[in-house]
């Protein structure tokens, strides 16, 4: 059996290395060094679980449970770019639900589903803390705030 | 009267050109109040007496006040102790601390470094929720300024004290934000509240002796040592001291933060945000984020914002996050996302949390789809009682004052839902 | 002024004592006064998540949690007011809103908690109305069936994993009511010391998966065992319905086992339950082994015992398995001692007998095992006790975590479920010579250069002083310098003041002071003249020869040879209990029953006898071994075998006296072996030989739960250093051949870099394996 700790690139070995600096226990950099991974290989598979387990010394069960309590964490393969759109009571309030039909429509894709060319992933999400913006939505790391539903288009066209 | 201004402590001025950096932060007297410490030695007291005398509140939520939470740490234990900023900031309404952090980390780092003094804490550690890149990015960015300028790190200024600050990202669980699911989350485990005793003062992070606050907590601090308590306390009302950033959403023309001194009356604040959305009439208010009760329109009208004030109606200031409905609201539909945000965020270990959260939410929809029975009422009450105050944490609470503030000052929008035949 | 030593609260009325800061539910059980629980339980830790035990305390203005809430002076608590029960009710009332009813079904049914409790704080009917939640079935291996709908999610199977048994099998991942006990992608849940989850689960999520559906807990009838498959003396509850074990239980003595049992000591039974029973005696008749009466069998075996004593005894021996109870060795040793004969022994897979002169009166521990967590270290000599005696592991893990310390000196790193502090890995060639020098460097006087030079083990040493514990195990004891290492141990305990430790398999203490050694009669006396050995006994041409409860083809350090002495043999006597266990040189089969069916007495390592009654009746013709012997001496007409009961034998043994000083003794000579190590003479590979723990005895052997355990699996492997294999040419192989002066087999080759260098690591105790037991050293050939 090949060591799993391989499958991670030298670059996320470091940069794990460098986040477990920061803490007394090796643990403390599980959720970075998920994130780590997860952003180069898009989802947290069963190869990134062993790897992270083996890099840190934890047992792949306890950094399983940390992969599956966070919703930035994905245990199965998401678009390449994961789109939340809020859908929680200060957006609800100003429109959500319009914009989360809009853009289902466009996509042509239900809430969780992946697009066709393996783009987004749509997710209704809670509040992720820009109401002062509502409706929002997220898309990878970036916030869309004030949406209109004729808008959509162009914002996703950015990441095309 | 003149028409109501914010007051700017934790937030920029906002004319501040990139207010983010070092030197904007230093143009506002950023950082005098820690290079005095640093050249005087400061004794660790005069700061939590300032603090306990200024009347700063706890801003995460619950209000406690921030001194004497910084004097509950042991004072001649060894060994290490943390100071820890909680900016998981998810509670459904609030978004001031994203702001705090965008436009204003230096400040929070400030804080951070003063707070941490005090306690006896060389290290710090900033829990940033995971879906705050940019926040995440200026805070980062604004301690690597910090400790290039020497602010941050060993020997700081020649004097033999340490401080050395490092964040960390969340990952999408509002549970995070309860301070110890938020330690726990912090050490790499899942984000599960611990039970108290022993209280984070004793056993924190890592198991050492640690002191959490809210960023726009550790913000406040700053401006309070640099110009006194005194100057902090009269800015706020008696129980109330100093300004608190409003994060105001919903129902309104200008949805967005606010920082105003408190005790202002709800009126005002509703004002500066514009008034009520099309000129159309208020129903109610969520005052201080999704888990406070909801005060309906004439009495949050008369109401002022403060913790006495938000008391006396029946709510809680929260994190001051105000969500505003007007008179279209469906209070059912509202009931119905709030409930479903707490049950999906339940950490699951409590009963009454992992049970209970997902019968009040399958309840409310089972009414808002025209399913319901007349017993659905009182059962909902009497679930959501059944949950409050029998969990490890407060968001078993958090799911139940919804339930019962919104069937108290709005039963009759739930009775209408349910079909006339059953409730014949 | 002193802290006050206790603290008195009022619980219902009642005023309890209870010692500070012990929570409100330690304090209620001490005083019987029963709340209510799931999460609880006393050796985890607490999670205070079920609610359960919600109870009213004055002042407070919520109902508080017993669990977790600490007892104040003064305290004031009302278990079963208003406020309690409503509480109560609630938690019962969330509790069962997603727990499916089908208690008729279920395992559990009977003997749940949840069951009782719905009963005692719940309320008639259900409110809920919504779609319940069902979970999807959840494979954990071949010994804990589940049903992860039923569970309450309490985290005590969670707990028990990373707190007690350090495995972490089982993790609750997700999130909320998503909340689910699983392990990582399905793996099996079979450490040595899983089974315990079934025990500790309060609903039927986690059951026996070898019971499941066999019994309800009403038909069960309970009797109190020992389990005699290591030498802790775990004390059992057999479970029995329709003339059969149903269930292995564990029993509380906290002196022992606490609430625990070992998977060996639960499922073990199934071996007893299996259809390779015996049921009737035999006798080989020119048609081969056909069934006859006891009579005749006992008559021709107590003819043909009687030829093989003819002139002084030497034609006469017996070889008895150490997991016999101590009535059986005492009986079978009082019958060749009575027929003139020393040549006994249970001893059966070592070979270096060396110091058995000089050896106190049984194997042990100087330490209570109840004192090893408190300890300050332990040094462990050739020995793995997780698989060896799983729960003296727990104990070492206990002493670890309260910051004990470990060191190994051993062939190969095992996979504890404890960290090591130090470890050195040498051949097994050198482990008398690693040992010297440890010894010698504890004797000299510490300059500051020779601390310097101290490796981890002698600092170890020097730390935890006489606060620690020298624990030989398996291959220190079943080592061809046994008692060179043996008296080294002494030695290096002498000066340094650490106590000594032998972990003995199964009831070889009890076979020690019961006299089934050749050197000493029964309570340790001399023997007149001391007889063949076990490793011996395979040499000798004998008329008559007994196997007690020894399956010959491998419970013997060398079978090859004990086959050789078989055919031989003029007379073979097995007593068995096992139809596959019975050599085919047998020429008359005594079938004995297992210790499930009989009553019998152990001596545990420390020193402590306990007995261990029937769960049934023997089944068929099969009759306990004591009585058969018993029969057998008067089918002799040996003087003094009058026993009316099982009783009167253990009382005539008598029990040892309760001194723990029993590992070795520091004062023989030492033979040989310089403090240098010996360097690898030629291209041969120290072989480092185990009994794996599935394999300890034919009981085990023979259960199929354990079988199908990653630790049953009987397919023979061996494991070399990575770096070896490189040098030999072997990189990549995925077979090799070993090649002894006995014997040779092909086995599948794992690359470890935990072996020893110039080592080779294998189990013993599968055919292909047993064989190397004349071989210390084998060569390794690629698989042509
Ligand atoms: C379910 C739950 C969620 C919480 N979320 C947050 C949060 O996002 N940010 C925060 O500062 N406090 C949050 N709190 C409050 C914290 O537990 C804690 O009281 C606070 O961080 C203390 O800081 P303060 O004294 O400065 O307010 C939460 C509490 C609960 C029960
Ligand atoms: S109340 Fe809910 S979120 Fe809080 S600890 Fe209990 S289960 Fe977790
Ligand atoms: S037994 Fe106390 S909360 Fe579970």
């Amino acid at each position: 059996m090949a060591e799993a700790g391989t499958m991670l690139p030298e670059t996320i070995i470091q940069k794990i290395e460098a986040e477990t600096g920061k803490y007394p226990t090796r643990r403390a950099a599980v959720k970075s060094a998920l994130r780590y991974a997860q952003a180069e290989f898009g989802w947290i598979s069963e190869d990134v679980v062993k790897a992270v387990a083996e890099v840190l010394g934890l047992e792949r069960i306890e950094v399983f449970e940390v992969a599956t309590f966070y919703d930035m964490f994905y245990t199965r393969p998401v678009g390449r770019f994961p789109v939340r759109v809020c859908t929680n009571v200060s957006c609800l309030l100003r429109g959500a639900d319009g914009i989360m039909e809009s853009l289902c429509q466009n996509l042509g894709v239900e809430a969780g589903e992946t697009t066709a060319d393996g783009r987004f992933t749509v997710f209704a999400a809670e509040c992720l803390g820009a109401c002062g913006g509502a409706p929002m939505m997220a898309v990878g790391d970036d916030y869309h705030e004030d949406l209109k539903a004729d808008e959509l288009d162009k914002i996703l066209e950015r990441y095309r | 009267m003149s028409a109501p201004s914010e007051i700017r402590v934790c937030l920029p001025p906002h004319d501040a050109v990139t207010p983010w950096t070092l030197a904007s932060y230093r143009e506002r007297g950023g950082y005098q109040a820690w290079e005095e410490v640093l050249k005087n030695q400061t004794p660790r007291e005069e700061i939590i007496e300032t603090l306990k005398s200024s009347g700063l509140r706890g801003r995460g939520g619950a209000g406690f006040p921030t001194g004497l939470k910084l004097s509950f740490m042991p004072r001649d234990a060894q060994g290490q102790k943390y100071i820890v900023c909680n900016s998981d900031e998810s509670e459904p309404g609030t978004f001031k601390d994203r702001d705090i952090l965008r436009f204003n980390p230096h400040q929070v780092i400030e804080g951070m470094a003063l707070a941490g003094y005090a306690i006896g804490a060389t290290v710090g550690f900033n829990y940033i929720r995971g879906e705050y890149y940019e926040p995440w990015q200026r805070f980062e960015a604004a301690l690597a300024e910090a400790r290039q300028a020497g602010l941050l790190g060993e020997n700081l200024k020649g004097s033999d004290i340490a401080f050395e600050l490092h964040s960390q990202r969340g990952a999408g669980a509002y549970i995070c934000g309860e301070e110890t699911a938020l330690l726990e989350s912090l050490e790499g485990k899942k984000g599960q509240p611990r039970f108290k005793p022993p209280f984070p003062a004793q056993v924190g992070a890592f198991g050492k002796p640690t002191t959490i606050n809210n960023t726009e907590t550790l913000a406040s601090i700053p401006p309070i040592i640099r110009n006194g308590a005194e100057w902090f306390s009269s800015i706020g009302v008696e129980n109330s001291g100093g300004t608190k950033i409003y994060s105001v959403s919903g129902h309104v023309n200008r949805p967005g933060n606010y920082e105003v001194p408190m005790g202002m009356p709800f009126r005002d604040l509703l004002e500066m945000a514009g008034g009520v959305q099309d000129g159309r009439a208020l129903k109610a208010v969520i005052p201080g984020g999704s888990s406070v009760p909801v005060v309906p329109a004439d009495a949050i009208m008369e109401c002022t914002m403060d913790y006495d004030g938000l008391s006396q109606v029946g709510s809680a200031l929260g994190a001051g996050s105000v969500i505003v409905m007007d008179e279209t609201t469906c209070m059912v539909e509202v009931l119905e996302r709030i409930s479903f945000f707490y049950f999906a965020e339940s950490c699951g270990q409590c009963t009454p949390c992992r049970e209970g959260t997902g019968w009040l939410y399958r309840m409310i929809r089972r009414i808002r789809s025209g399913e319901g029975t007349p017993a659905d009422l009182d059962r909902l009450k009497s679930v959501a009682d059944r949950i409050e105050g029998r969990t490890i944490c407060a968001l078993g609470d958090a799911a139940a004052w919804p339930v019962q503030s919104f069937l108290k000052h709005f039963r009759h929008e739930f009775e209408a839902m349910i079909p006339r035949e059953e409730a014949a | 002024m002193d802290a006050p030593t206790t603290v008195t609260v009022v619980i219902d009325g009642r005023e309890v004592t209870a010692q500070p800061g012990s929570m409100i539910i330690e304090a209620a059980d001490a005083a019987n006064i029963y709340i209510p629980r799931f999460c609880y339980h006393p050796k985890l830790s607490i999670a205070a998540n079920c609610r359960m035990c919600l109870v009213e305390v004055e002042k407070a203005p919520k109902p508080l949690p017993a669990c977790a809430t600490p007892v104040a002076d003064g305290m004031v608590v009302q278990t079963r007011s208003a406020t309690a029960v409503e509480a109560q009710q609630g938690t019962m009332e969330f509790l069962l809103i997603n727990h499916p009813l089908d208690c008729p079904v279920c395992d559990q049914g009977g003997e749940c908690p949840l069951q009782d409790q719905a009963m005692g704080y719940g309320q008639d009917s259900s409110r809920y109305e919504e779609e319940k939640r069902a979970k999807p079935p959840l494979d954990l291996g071949p010994l804990v069936a589940t049903a992860m709908t039923r569970c309450i999610h309490c985290t005590r199977c969670v707990r028990f994993g990373r707190e007690i048994a350090g495995t972490m099998e089982l993790g609750a991942t997700g999130r909320g009511e998503d909340m689910t006990i699983e392990t990582y992608l399905d793996g099996s849940v079979d450490s040595e010391v899983s089974g315990n989850i079934i025990d500790l689960c309060p609903v039927g999520a986690l059951t026996s998966k070898p019971y499941r559906f066999t019994a309800r807990p009403w038909e069960l009838f309970s009797h109190e065992g020992i389990s005699p498959h290591d030498s802790l003396g775990t004390n059992i509850t057999l479970q029995t319905a329709h003339q059969a074990v149903k269930r292995v239980v564990p029993r509380n003595n906290e002196k022992i086992n606490e609430c625990w049992i070992s998977d060996r000591d639960r499922f073990a039974y199934e071996g007893a339950e299996c259809d390779d029973r015996l049921t009737q005696p035999m006798i080989r008749r020119k048609e081969g082994l056909v069934e006859t009466s006891w009579e005749e069998a006992l008559s021709e075996a107590a003819a043909a015992m009687r030829q093989g004593a003819e002139q002084d005894g030497s034609q006469l021996a017996a070889l008895i398995h150490p997991m016999s109870s101590m009535e059986e060795s005492f009986l079978l040793q009082k019958i060749l001692r009575g027929l003139g004969s020393d040549q006994i022994d249970h001893r059966l897979l070592e070979r270096d007998f060396s110091d058995d002169a000089v050896a106190p009166s049984y194997p042990g521990l100087e330490v209570a095992l109840s004192d090893v967590e408190s300890l300050k270290g332990v040094l462990l000599v050739g020995c793995n006790p997780r698989k060896e005696a799983p729960l003296l592991a727990l104990r070492i893990r206990k002493m670890v975590e309260r910051g004990g310390v470990v060191g190994l000196l051993g062939s190969y790193a095992p996979d504890l479920n404890f960290s090591l502090s130090a470890f050195r890995c040498v051949t097994p060639a050198d482990l008398p010579g690693a040992l010297h020098g440890l010894a010698k460097n504890a004797g000299a006087s510490d300059s500051g250069a020779q601390a310097a030079e101290r490796d981890g083990l002698s600092g170890l040493l020097s730390e935890v002083g006489d606060d620690g514990m020298i624990l030989l195990g398996q291959s220190a004891l079943n080592h061809p310098e046994a008692g060179t290492i043996r008296t080294l141990a002494a030695r290096l305990a002498q000066q340094t003041g650490m106590r000594l430790g032998a972990l003995a398999p199964a009831n070889s203490a009890g076979a020690w002071w019961a006299g089934a050694v050749p050197h000493r009669t029964a309570q340790g006396k001399p023997a007149k003249t001391a007889g063949a050995n076990a490793s011996q006994i395979a040499d000798l041409n004998l008329n008559t020869v007994l196997l007690y409860g020894v399956e010959s083809s491998i419970d013997h350090s060398d079978p090859i040879r004990l086959q050789g002495m078989l055919d031989r043999a003029q007379t073979v006597i097995s007593f068995s209990t096992f139809r596959s266990a019975v050599p085919d040189q047998a020429d008359i089969v005594l079938p004995i029953a297992p210790y499930t069916e009989c009553s019998g007495s152990y001596l545990n390592c420390n020193g402590t006898v306990q007995v261990s009654s029937p769960a049934l009746t023997p089944r068929g013709n099969s009759r306990p071994g004591w009585k058969v012997l018993r029969v057998l001496g008067n089918f002799l007409s040996l003087p003094d075998f009058d026993y009316d009961d099982v009783a009167q034998v253990a009382t005539e043994l008598g029990h040892p006296p309760g001194v723990l000083m029993c590992a070795a003794n520091p004062e023989i000579p030492i033979l040989g072996h310089g403090e240098t190590a010996s360097t690898r003479p030629d291209d041969r590979f120290s072989l480092v030989a185990e009994r794996s723990i599935y394999q300890a005895d034919p009981i085990v052997r023979r259960s199929r739960a354990l079988a199908k355990t990653r630790d049953g699996s009987s397919e023979a492997f061996c494991r070399l250093h990575p770096e070896d294999l490189e040098a030999a040419g072997l990189a990549g192989a995925s077979r090799v051949l070993l090649v002894g002066e006995h014997h040779q087999a092909t086995l599948r080759v794992t690359e470890d870099s935990g072996v020893a260098r110039g080592s080779v690591f294998v189990f013993s105790g599968s055919v292909a394996t047993a064989g190397f037991g004349g071989d210390s050293a084998v060569r390794i050939r690629p698989v042509t």
